[in-house]
């Protein structure tokens, strides 16, 4: 350990920009190819533009010790030695820094773009006979985000996935440089319209942060049940989604109705089923009154009823344990390698949840357990999910039962952010670890704005979970993860 | 004859009720209302209405696949005996013909699928030809087990043939048989748990992704013509599960619909209760077809 090399930080803090160590390439890379080794994981690894060349950020992070590190280096000229062979969960940050700023990557194994579409690219083939190419996307039958897929199969047996993403690509970060302002928050919620509040959250604690205000207890504790909420409908949404695929009507046919169930008690406090509006910088933009709390509370109870039901005539079901079971691997080893977040991690047995590892608001004060499965297939990607719900639920339930005194509305300006700082704020999202870093110029504005969405991680994972998989299980084993086109595209 | 001739134009008309049958015992299950009752009438004529639009890589068979399979499932009508009464056409030997027509059916679609030279096509065309190659033999045993119970070497001898006696006197036979002709239905039909036929997703799909590629009346032949197969595997199941003969010629009719509305909703409640199977678990389903019907073989012989 040489912390000398690494400026620690906390979750959801920010340091000043000067006191990021500036290492040589060499070293940046050694300094993060050994916390790899010791367990720490890169949360974010992106460039802006400096004056000589290109400056990279590295983001380290390590659970156990509730931990984060910064760390960055300079990229003159137009290559850099890739690190990926060292360090595989960097492989999509290194061809995102190759794709944005037109650097080399040198020793990279498969340098091609992950969102430009305009370009010559090249797809991964396999040769041999009986070998034959399925393309699949970018537009499908269902009414789902674009997304092109590739694959390389003998007969049914699929032996290489290519995924190719950038459609939804809209240039969020670059048009959030110069803010905040008003439009940012905006801009902020529809990164991944599922995870409104999740980046809501993210966005409002790097802004907290850098202008140094304080939130109340109750904010804290709404916040926190909006992100449950969110969290709860999303994961009913898929269960119910994973029983579509596998044809199996019950399940899929009520779970539809009851996400749309949670979603509208969130509608109930803010006026958006998706949660629009109810966390700003500062607070929240809506409040709970006691009416709201009880109605709230009987709603849950309700709901949490009905989903025992739907969800437990879908794990009882033995023809839909058949089609769960060993269908889409992935091994902790793989996870770790890939540096996956999220279900997708859980369901692999590591125990990765922001909410444990990185407490900040509520979390802090009350611990959730961290939902793991030890199997790695869709049968533990969805019972992870069903973990989840329950736990969520039981904690909604306690977070209504005591909502502290006091105001949770946010003040109408926010304090100006400081100068020259650089914040990040890591939120469990339902999908799993959000991450935002944002810096600020000499005038307090943002100059970079980094966002990670867990789909950014989780990715490629999808791509080594289907291999020697059968095609025919893709679309549930994609359905498993139910990645983020637009918050990876942003 | 007229009586044969009523039946195959009850069957033309009445087939895609099933499939409205079907889809509303699973809305039933669903808690949904469900679809109109005439939707599959209003569907097919919709599609007949449209033009068709053919892909520039497809050729001839592309567009004469649709007609030639229509045309084999109404030929295998023909040979098709309802309600305890005979054929338009029968002769000893015609069981093979009808498995035959069938057989045509489905060469025909999977030409029509590989003349697109989509991937996707190409690869619902061998899941098809995987699955028919393990459901034809245990249809034409089962056929077979039936002649061979019967004594009789047509479709019209053999089907009235089957009494309330029969099941007296050889209910596993008849059990066993009724167990593979519920398999070859559902996996001829491309039903759950082989196939899910309200599935958007191509990867999965057998015999919907076969027809990716088809428009207009091309498409309204494909789904009447399979609308026709649900009907003429349907009315195989019924004349064993409800054998009609020795009622007058009124009831025999109410009796024999009453039965094809029970495989109907019998499908439904199926597709509505259970998961689709994984793809490469349905040839041992349909392997076990084959042994059901050699075991029911074994005891017609003993």
């Amino acid at each position: 350990m040489q912390p000398e090399r690494l400026r620690l930080l906390r979750n959801v803090a920010s340091i000043p920009l000067a006191d990021v160590p500036v290492l040589a390439g060499a070293e940046f890379r050694d300094t993060i190819a050994d916390h790899v080794a010791r367990d720490w994981r890169v949360m974010a690894l992106y460039g802006r533009s400096a004056t000589a060349g290109v400056r990279l950020y590295a983001v380290l992070g390590s659970g156990e010790r509730s931990q984060l590190a910064i760390v960055a280096s300079e990229v003159a000229g137009d290559r850099f030695e890739a690190l990926t062979p060292r360090v595989p969960q960097v492989h999509w940050f290194e061809r995102e820094i190759a794709e944005t700023f037109g650097l080399v990557p040198e020793g990279h194994p498969w340098p091609e773009p992950i969102r430009s579409l305009g370009g010559q690219t090249s797809f991964f083939k396999v040769a041999g006979e009986d070998v034959h190419e399925v393309a699949v996307g970018p537009v499908h039958a269902g009414i789902i985000e674009p997304g092109h897929f590739r694959f390389q199969c003998l007969g049914e047996r699929v032996l290489h996935l290519e995924i190719r993403l950038g459609y939804q690509h809209r240039g969020i970060e670059s048009t959030l440089v110069g803010g905040p302002d008003r439009r940012s928050l905006a801009l902020l919620e529809t990164v991944a319209g599922d995870t409104t509040v999740g980046h809501g959250l993210a966005y409002a604690r790097i802004v907290e942060t850098l202008g140094g205000a304080e939130v109340t207890a109750r904010a804290d504790v709404i916040r926190a049940l909006a992100l449950e909420l969110e969290r709860v409908a999303n994961h009913v949404g898929d269960l119910g989604a994973l029983a579509g695929d596998v044809g199996f009507l019950p399940t899929a046919s009520y779970c539809g109705r009851l996400r749309g169930d949670v979603l509208n008690a969130t509608a109930s406090v803010c006026g958006s089923r998706f949660g629009r509006g109810w966390i700003r910088p500062g607070g929240c933009g809506f409040d709970l009154d006691s009416r709201r709390v009880r109605d709230l509370v009987r709603s849950l109870e309700t709901l949490s009823r009905d989903i025992q039901g739907a969800v437990g005539l879908l794990f009882s079901a033995p023809s839909v344990r058949a089609r769960f079971v060993d269908t889409g691997r992935l091994g902790p080893e793989q996870a770790r390698e890939l540096g996956l977040v999220g279900p997708a991690a859980r369901a692999t047995g590591l125990s990765r949840d922001v909410r444990h590892d990185f407490p900040d608001g509520i979390f802090r004060m009350a611990q959730l357990p961290v939902s793991t499965w030890h199997s790695g297939s869709v049968f533990a990607r969805a019972y992870v999910r069903w973990l989840e719900v329950q736990r969520s639920l039981a904690f909604i339930r306690e977070l209504l039962a005591w909502l502290p005194r006091g105001s949770a509305l946010a003040e109408s300006s926010a304090p100006p952010l400081g100068p020259d700082r650089l914040a990040v704020a890591l939120v469990e999202g339902w999908r799993g670890e959000i991450c935002h870093v944002a810096e600020t110029d000499s005038r307090g504005s943002f100059q970079t704005y980094k966002i990670v969405d867990p789909s950014f991680h989780n990715w490629p994972g999808l791509g080594i979970a289907m291999r020697d998989q059968a095609i025919s299980d893709f679309p549930l084993c994609n359905k498993s993860f139910n990645l983020s086109y637009c918050g990876h595209d942003l | 004859m007229p009586i044969a001739l009523l039946h195959f134009a009850l069957a033309l008309v009445l087939s895609p009720m099933l499939l409205s049958l079907t889809h509303r015992t699973k809305a039933f299950f669903a808690g949904r209302q469900g679809a109109p009752w005439l939707q599959p009438y209003f569907e097919l004529g919709r599609l007949l209405r449209k033009g068709a639009v053919f892909s520039t890589t497809t050729s001839w068979v592309f567009q004469v696949a649709p007609a030639l399979g229509l045309a084999a499932a109404m030929a295998a009508l023909t040979l098709l005996p309802f309600a305890g009464h005979r054929a338009i056409i029968a002769f000893p030997g015609d069981l093979l013909l009808f498995s035959g027509l069938l057989a045509l059916w489905r060469f025909a679609a999977i030409l029509a699928a590989l003349d697109t030279g989509s991937s996707l096509e190409g690869m619902g065309a061998s899941r098809e030809a995987a699955l028919s190659a393990l459901g034809e033999p245990a249809l034409i045993l089962a056929l077979g087990a039936i002649a061979r119970q019967t004594g009789q070497l047509s479709l019209s001898g053999m089907l009235p043939a089957l009494t309330v006696q029969t099941w007296n006197q050889a209910w596993p036979v008849l059990a066993l048989l009724l167990v593979t002709l519920a398999l070859v239905y559902l996996a001829e039909n491309g039903r759950v748990p082989f196939d899910d036929p309200t599935t958007h997703l191509e990867l999965t799909m057998i015999h919907e992704v076969m027809i990716l590629d088809s428009s207009g009346p091309d498409l309204a032949f494909i789904e009447y013509a399979a609308a026709l197969k649900l009907w003429i595997l349907g009315a195989l199941m019924a004349a064993i599960l409800a054998p009609v003969s020795p009622l007058p010629e009124a009831p025999a009719l109410l009796l024999a619909l009453a039965g094809m509305a029970g495989v109907a909703i019998a499908t439904g409640v199926t597709e509505s209760v259970m998961a689709r199977s994984r793809l490469n678990r349905l040839p041992k389903v349909l392997g076990t077809a084959s042994i059901l019907v050699a075991v029911a073989l074994l005891l017609i012989q003993r």
